[in-house]
């Protein structure tokens, strides 16, 4: 489903990506980790389009084809989707109009006719129980005036409404609280299917504990440096990431 | 009995078709408004035409555009004939009164449709003169700044007719008030339109003005509209302003607030040649209310420049303005927040923001706060923004798959709709949030009508 090959991206002329190397099929989850600033948001960032980062060098396929040549939106309407680690506010753009135009350019690339207005509502009422997001939140502006948390959940919400065949997961457990982080860690796990992946970016287990991943990747200084099943992130909660830093002295 | 006139030295030559005309210009109006047309005069002979040397209009050189051979009419033309389907607006969707001004003159062809509150009068000023000078007299002039604008004495000078609102003590308007502005004919036109609005004690209104061009000739405008606002009176005066680009209009809006009173204005400029904007306030009464609001959209080589003053002559009044534009191409705007708080008017609140997109590197606005305080016990905020789009909400949306263009466009309205909000009539708030979001989608039409109607279609005028 998605292939990276030695992928290499800067900002500011500062070299963040040096090398990324990763395979993902699928019904795959992957677990990627890794100390703060090692271009763990940085990898989301390039493979879901953003401008600000540059690419160097390197190849991403996604079903076949070339990501890094699309601009963000038709990645976005091929099924690639970003749970940002800090989702920004809107005002002025309502959730409902965001989400309905949203939606209905999927549809169109996808050639189907817009979504009726009964049956949108239907569907963001449907989506709405999955991840336990109150009603006050979506009748806002995007983001405005949510609370850490709430921003999260709205995440995995407009996940819920788009269904990504590919969703990359941004710290979506920062931020929430035990409950919270069981409603959304939930809601992942029904939208789970044999035919999409899934990608969590974090540094905790506990998350790990809800959404079981097939593989554990530590990624430091721009390059994945080890990867193993899902008893690696036991070892990295227990003994932290000197060891692997050792290591790779060696 | 039109004159056509080539005009070159600006003010030689009005000076030369005020004294030809005199006669003709005096002709029916009262002895009091025939004494402002006088001291008008003399005013204009001292000011001249305002050039961007003169610190009130900095930014807007108008002079070019009222060179050029222009046909101006001092008399009641008929030409109502060619548009018999402007009259057909029944508008029982927003259930206003309307009214159609055309070339600055009271259409004879107006009906209001149904039946206004009794003394309300809301019709022509010309009219008025006759029926009801101890009215006309008692306000017209007093508002106005011909001692400061040079255009505004220029109105005093020539204007004849406009439309004349009156409404009795504690009358509370159950409709708004329609004034809708037409320019046509085929040749280049310009035009003087004079409004005045009276409101009693304890009355309320919506008052809502749209500008539209018809052909496609020159049109040079000067409107003066006055507006007295009396103790506890509530008005809500919008204007919507869709012009074509060869359009050149001075427009100046004097409201004058007793106690207690609550004055909103709010110049939506969506398509407009050149357009300056003369908004002047005199909270002349104590615990007065304004409201100041403004968006403006241009591109091409568009010019909006929205000058406003705000006199607080009395203590506990509290001013709030908010003007917002989105600039495209080389279009270039002005914005001006003159604030003068006098030496008793303590515990004045007034607060000023003037938020601006530019899209393109070859867009330009100015803008200026002016403060002057003699006042202690004061509370003032004043912000200007020129900024682009915000990159990271646009990868936001876009990150979706929502297309770069229709981010573009919900985040432009995202920034105008702050303005747009503060809209009280509902019906006319959603024409209004339509008519931006077609604009900024690049969609919208100088002939798309703003005059809401109840079979809502935009294009019955028939709009070359
Ligand atoms: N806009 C930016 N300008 C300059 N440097 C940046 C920018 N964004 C990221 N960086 C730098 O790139 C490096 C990687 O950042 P990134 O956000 O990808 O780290 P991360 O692995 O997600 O960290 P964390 O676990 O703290 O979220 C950091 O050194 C960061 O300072
Ligand atoms: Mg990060």
């Amino acid at each position: 489903m998605l292939e990276i090959k030695n992928l290499h991206a800067s900002i500011d002329e500062k070299e963040i990506l040096r090398g990324i190397n990763l395979k993902v099929k699928p019904g795959e989850i992957h677990a990627i980790m890794g100390p703060n600033g090692s271009g763990k948001s940085t990898l989301a960032s390039v493979l879901t389009g953003n401008e600000k980062f540059k690419v160097l060098e390197g190849e991403v396929f996604f079903n076949g084809k070339d990501l890094l040549e699309l601009p963000p939106e038709d990645r976005a309407r091929e099924g690639v989707f970003l749970s940002f680690q800090y989702p920004i506010e809107i005002p002025g753009v309502s959730m409902v109009n965001f989400m309905r135009t949203a939606l209905n350019e999927h549809r169109k690339y996808r050639g189907e006719e817009p979504l009726s207005a009964s049956a949108f509502l239907k569907l963001l009422r449907e989506k709405k129980k999955l991840v336990e997001i109150d009603s006050k939140l979506t009748n806002r502006s995007v983001n405005e005036g949510f609370s850490g948390g709430e921003k999260k959940k709205n995440e995995i919400f407009q996940m819920a409404m788009l269904e990504p065949k590919l969703a990359i997961l941004d710290e979506t457990d920062s931020g929430l609280d035990i409950d919270a982080l069981r409603i959304v860690a939930n809601g992942v796990n029904k939208l789970k299917r044999a035919d999409n992946a899934v990608i969590m970016i974090t540094h905790y287990q506990r998350l790990l504990d809800y959404i079981v991943p097939d593989f554990v990747h530590v990624l430091y200084q721009g390059r994945i440096v080890k990867s193993a099943g899902k008893e690696l992130a036991l070892e990295l909660e227990e003994k932290g990431y000197d060891w692997i830093k050792k290591e790779l002295e060696e | 009995m039109s004159i056509t006139k080539r005009v070159e030295e600006i003010e030689k030559q009005y000076i030369e078709l005020y004294d030809q005309n005199i006669v003709q210009l005096a002709d029916k109006s009262t002895l009091e408004v025939n004494s402002h047309r006088d001291k008008s005069f003399k005013n204009f002979q001292k000011l001249g035409i305002p050039s961007d040397r003169d610190e009130d209009y900095k930014y807007t050189n108008i002079q070019p555009f009222l060179r050029g051979t222009f046909e101006f009419n001092f008399v009641h033309q008929n030409i109502e004939a060619q548009l018999d389907d402007v009259f057909k607006c029944e508008v029982s969707e927003l259930e206003s009164y309307s009214v159609f001004i055309i070339n600055g003159w009271y259409s004879e062809k107006n009906q209001i449709a149904g039946n206004l509150p009794d003394g309300v009068y809301f019709g022509s000023l010309a009219e008025a003169f006759k029926k009801h000078p101890k009215l006309i007299d008692k306000y017209y002039g007093r508002a106005s700044k011909i001692e400061r604008d040079g255009f505004t004495a220029l109105n005093g000078m020539f204007a004849q007719d406009g439309v004349f609102i009156y409404i009795p003590k504690n009358v509370v308007l159950d409709r708004p008030l329609q004034i809708v502005n037409i320019l046509t004919g085929d040749s280049d036109n310009v035009v003087f339109q004079r409004n005045l609005v009276v409101m009693e004690e304890n009355s309320q209104a919506k008052i809502l003005v749209c500008d539209h061009t018809l052909t496609p000739s020159k049109f040079v405008v000067n409107s003066v509209t006055e507006v007295f606002a009396a103790e506890s009176v509530v008005l809500d005066h919008y204007t919507l302003q869709n012009q074509h680009n060869l359009t050149t209009q001075v427009a100046g809006v004097f409201v004058e607030q007793k106690s207690s009173s609550t004055v909103m204005t709010n110049n939506l400029t969506l398509h407009a040649g050149i357009s300056r904007n003369n908004i002047y306030y005199k909270l002349d009464g104590e615990h007065c209310e304004s409201y100041l609001y403004g968006l403006y959209v241009t591109d091409k080589n568009q010019h909006v420049d929205n000058f406003s003053f705000i006199d607080h002559a009395k203590p506990n009044c509290t001013s709030t303005e908010l003007f917002k534009g989105v600039l495209d191409d080389r279009a270039t705007g002005a914005f001006t927040g003159r604030v003068l708080v006098r030496k008793d008017s303590q515990n004045t609140n007034a607060y000023q923001s003037n938020n601006n997109i530019l899209l393109n590197d070859l867009a330009r606005i100015s803008t200026r706060p002016q403060l002057e305080i003699y006042a202690d016990d004061v509370k003032c905020s004043h912000g200007a923004t020129v900024g682009q789009l915000d990159d990271e909400a646009m990868f936001y949306l876009r990150s979706r798959g929502i297309s770069e263009e229709e981010s573009r466009v919900l985040l432009m309205y995202a920034f105008a709709y702050e303005v747009i909000d503060k809209i009280t009539v509902e019906p006319l708030k959603e024409q209004i949030r339509d008519l931006v979001e077609k604009r900024f989608r690049g969609e919208f039409d100088k002939c798309d009508f703003c005059v809401v109607c109840a079979e809502a279609d935009s294009k019955m005028l028939n709009c070359f």
